[in-house]
């Protein structure tokens, strides 16, 4: 890290943005060290794509430099920040599949879909049945499978640990309608890691 | 005896793993968690498909990916300071 970004700490993200307002290239080195693990990990999760990833990260923070005197502290400085990264992470799919737009109002359930296919219990320590990075693949592909408006739920609520309340803000969504997403990525993931970690021999299937 | 069915229980789920359902239904839950081996498995199975998502950093920050973007806002930072920005420059 270089000597004229390097952060300060000791202060809250308020003070932060004042000081970064003011012109202190410090304070906004702080708030970038702060939050660029989790802007990255979120852009990552809903572009599914390192390149459109690192896009996102650059494009996020030098939207909020840019736009930085337009932060009048109504929210947290982290949830404008998630805001500005969720949509441009979007605009990248949107990108990608040109001939498909994705869109956050996009109705990807009717409501009558099986929520539960597979019901099978887990071996007792089933990460230990696989390798780092296998666990890892397992992961990620796991994530990959949810459809993009999915992933940003369960990427917000699960991972960054944002409230549902946030999420539905965020994302331009209702709170049932964040709460009803959420539960459906849950299942979907809980449905495929059950395929790896689900106890040899005992398989029960029922619809629900 | 449990009054909730099994599709009760999965609309109440994400309340119940995030700890914010009230203590009544909370009872009601584990009444019928007790009694239903198939909503047991899909509560254990969800609450352990969260806490390995909370456990693994998926997408660690590559350390050159950090310092590209501390190169960009560099060239930003410095746009700014010789008039092409808005941004003042105080201390």
């Amino acid at each position: 890290m270089q000597p004229e970004l390097a952060p300060s700490n000791g202060t809250d993200d308020a003070g932060l943005v004042r000081r970064a307002q003011d012109g202190d290239p410090e304070a906004f080195a702080e708030l970038v060290a702060r939050y660029e693990k989790s802007i990255f990990r979120l852009a990552r999760n809903i572009t599914q794509n390192a390149e459109d990833a690192e896009d996102v990260l650059q494009e996020t923070f030098l939207k909020a430099y840019e736009h930085l005197d337009e932060f009048r502290g109504d929210s947290k400085f982290y949830t404008w920040l998630v805001r500005i990264a969720v949509n441009q992470a979007l605009m990248k799919l949107r990108k990608r599949k040109t001939d498909r737009s994705v869109s956050l109002d996009e109705t990807f359930d009717t409501g009558e879909d099986t929520l539960v296919r597979e019901i099978a219990v887990w071996a007792d320590d089933p990460e230990r049945l696989y390798s780092q990075d296998e666990l890892r693949q397992i992961l990620a592909s796991a994530i990959e499978s949810l459809p993009p408006i999915f992933r940003a739920v369960f990427a917000l609520r699960d991972i960054e640990e944002l409230s549902t309340e946030e999420t539905a803000q965020i994302l331009n969504l209702s709170v049932p309608a964040v709460k009803s997403r959420l539960l459906r990525a849950r299942l979907r993931l809980r449905e495929k890691l059950t395929r790896y970690f689900k106890r040899k021999g005992d398989d029960v299937f029922a619809y629900l | 005896m449990s009054l909730l069915t099994c599709k009760d229980f999965l609309n109440e789920l994400n309340d119940y793993l995030d700890d914010a359902t009230s203590p009544g239904l909370r009872q009601e839950i584990e009444a019928h968690l007790a009694e239903c081996p198939n909503c047991w498995v899909i509560c254990d199975t969800t609450r352990r498909t969260l806490r390995i998502y909370k456990g693994t950093d998926l997408y660690p920050l590559p350390s050159e990916v950090h310092q590209r973007l501390m190169e960009a806002l560099r060239r930003k930072m410095s746009q700014s300071k010789n008039g092409s920005g808005q941004s003042k420059n105080g201390s």
